[in-house]
């Protein structure tokens, strides 16, 4: 019977299934960091367990640490225990550990794949609900709860349900001005934030073809955001390309038997899925959200929608229907996030800010997803670019996404983010986000209110 | 290993809304906790602290175990301290059209019951919760059943498996040590 790739995967790993229970499910690797492992290293003393394969987990911090150039200065002394926590949980059991100082260091979804953890064909999950971006090189990758970060720990399985599976067809190459992010973005605005509920997705089209990996993650990344647990692409040459020659990948010879394995591992021709949604993108344009889930999002020359059961979303945003999106006066932007805070974000927003100052009000910070991504920066100017404009250039870590630092916008503010969540309160208490993509933002950032990079000069 | 589940027998707290995210539930601020208990108090803070009017704020919900929501909640984050929140400040059960998947999970694994309901069925239990004398709500897990005043039963789907571990007060990590050896 012909297979899609998801289900290829996934019965790969099934370690034991008895009726009318859920499967053992073989997990291949797990990426842990500072907010969601101290309970879960907790139970394991408790339990009096060991870490069953301490060499396929990697761990680092990025959640709540600072991003300002003295890192160990943590004023929040229960995030500094968390810190110190994660230290000695790693040391006690053996993990591979990436700490502030180290090259490595930085948001889990992205340092993953920079260092060739993150393989096609794995399964891989993480106690963070958008490690569904591993997903971009044909890993069947997903978040997990706390409790489950124990069940990995101890055992290298987890107990899951066969997840029903949905294809995404994007049809069509829209503008150069559109990303990945206006792509997933009009993905979620067309399903909706619970639309692809209890299942993994697979993304197919030649638009997704010629992404990059960078872009191929930041289009995955967000499949949580329409419900799913997981996105995938099958592995193809961009893939291999960018794995190659990279620190975990396999070498030398097992680098040619894992390309034969990995160059088969695509979906049957006339495979079924359990849902098949098409997308047609060749005329999409840059899109912003305007309310409280990233659902309520529209292209950028559109105006506020109005929409059944939104008046929390209205009165929360403080806008209403009719309104042009654009121009909305924004105080504050963010370029950063596991969705947004890799090289090929960093050169887009540098493009269009090159040459240009931020407006007087406006503070933009500029948040590098990795050590990696803040050396490559550095190397190619774009650190003198953002400084020049009037941006923060900071050091790398989630920062603004989540506000769990004291990276926050201010109660009553409006910023405009390359983050996944424009949740009430998500980037600090009372503050507001608009969701765009990294060229969006920067000319945003520029004009001191909500713009298309197509209008910057 | 979970306590065992119960007969709940209670009243509801109607929240009317989709998609309640994990954000929230339980903001990001307090997730440097690295303990399971800390987090009730701060359960939807940012929603109180914006509305008196919202329905953690009303005295006479206090001390209900029954949370009675629509679709989609808890969306967004894996955050297992939303399960911890909810249940630290009372909540049992929670009934609603549907749940994200992560939250789900991380439910089973703390052995609060999500049930799952028709769109009719929410709208008349938010009606009788909201009303001024409330409804007294007996859950019965093993039956799979509701029970109201009226002698009425609400059947519910439940999974099996589930439903076994959470009367036993069984939890994965005991059936997955057994299968790996």
């Amino acid at each position: 019977m012909p297979k899609n790739i998801i289900e290829k995967i996934w019965e790969r790993h099934v370690i034991l299934q008895r009726k009318d229970h859920p499967a053992v499910l073989a997990i291949d690797k797990m990426l842990l960091h500072e907010v969601t492992s101290a309970q879960a290293f907790d139970e394991l003393r408790r339990r009096k367990l060991k870490v069953r394969s301490p060499e396929k987990i990697i761990a680092t911090l990025d959640h709540s640490v600072p991003t300002t150039s003295s890192r160990e200065v943590i004023i929040d002394l229960q995030a500094k225990l968390q810190v110190e926590s994660l230290r000695k949980n790693v040391k006690e059991f053996g993990i591979p550990f990436y700490d502030f100082g180290s090259e490595h260091q930085g948001i889990v979804h992205v340092i993953g794949p920079e260092l060739g953890f993150t393989l096609p064909g794995e399964t891989i999950v993480c106690g963070d609900s958008h490690t569904s971006t591993h997903g971009a090189f044909g890993a069947l990758a997903f978040g997990i709860g706390t409790s489950e970060v124990t069940h990995v720990l101890a055992t290298s399985a987890i107990l899951q349900y066969k997840p029903k599976t949905m294809l995404v067809e994007f049809i069509g190459i829209p503008s150069k001005a559109v990303t990945a992010k206006d792509v997933i973005m009009k993905l979620i605005a067309t399903i909706g934030v619970s639309g692809a509920q209890g299942h993994i997705l697979e993304y197919q089209g030649e638009a997704i073809t010629k992404m990059s990996m960078e872009s191929r993650m930041t289009l995955c990344n967000m499949s949580i955001e329409c419900g799913a647990r997981a996105g995938l692409i099958a592995p193809d040459e961009t893939t291999f390309h960018y794995l190659k020659n990279r620190p975990y990948a396999p070498k030398a010879d097992h680098w040619r038997t894992a390309i034969k394995l990995w160059q088969a591992l695509k979906s049957d021709p006339d495979c079924c899925y359990d849902q098949h949604v098409i997308i047609d993108i060749h005329r999409l344009t840059p899109m912003v959200t305007w309310g409280i889930n990233p659902e309520q999002a529209i292209p950028i020359e559109a105006c506020i929608p109005e929409v059944e059961n939104a008046e929390q979303a209205y009165h929360y945003t403080q806008l209403r229907p009719g309104q042009p999106i654009k121009k909305i006066p924004i105080e504050w932007a963010f370029i950063g996030s596991c969705t947004n805070g890799r090289i090929e974000d960093l050169r887009l927003a540098a493009q269009v800010l090159k040459g240009h100052r931020i407006a007087e009000h406006v503070q933009l910070y500029v948040v590098p997803g990795s050590e990696q991504v803040r050396q490559q920066a550095i190397k190619e100017g774009l650190d003198q670019i953002f400084i020049t404009a009037g941006a923060q250039f900071r050091m790398p870590g989630c920062s603004m996404c989540l506000a769990m630092n004291a990276d926050k916008v201010p109660p009553g503010a409006r910023c405009i983010s390359t983050s996944n969540r424009n949740f009430i309160g998500r980037q600090g208490p009372g503050s507001i986000t608009h969701l765009a993509s990294p060229a969006t933002v920067a000319a945003s950032a520029i004009k001191g209110m909500i713009t298309s990079a197509e209008e910057i000069g | 290993m979970m306590n065992p589940f119960q007969i709940i027998l209670g009243f509801g707290i109607p929240l009317d809304m989709n998609h309640v995210d994990t954000d929230m539930i339980i903001p990001a601020r307090f997730l440097t906790n690295t303990q399971r208990n800390g987090y009730g108090e701060h359960l939807f803070e940012q929603l109180r602290q914006q509305d008196s009017n919202f329905i953690f704020n009303d005295l006479r919900y206090q001390s209900n175990q029954i949370l009675i929501t629509r679709q989609n909640f808890g969306c967004g984050s894996s955050r297992e301290h939303a399960v911890w929140a909810l249940q630290e400040a009372g909540i049992k059960v929670i009934i609603a059209e549907s749940y994200s998947d992560i939250f789900y999970n991380n439910a089973a694994q703390n052995g609060l019951l999500l049930i799952t309901l028709s769109a009719f069925l929410i709208d008349k239990l938010i009606k009788q919760s909201s009303s001024k004398n409330g409804i007294l709500l007996t859950i019965d897990l093993q039956q799979q059943e509701i029970l109201t005043p009226e002698g009425e039963k609400i059947y519910f789907e439940y999974d099996p498996f589930r439903k076994s571990c959470l009367l036993n007060g069984q939890d994965d990590l005991d059936y997955l040590l057994e299968a790996i050896q």
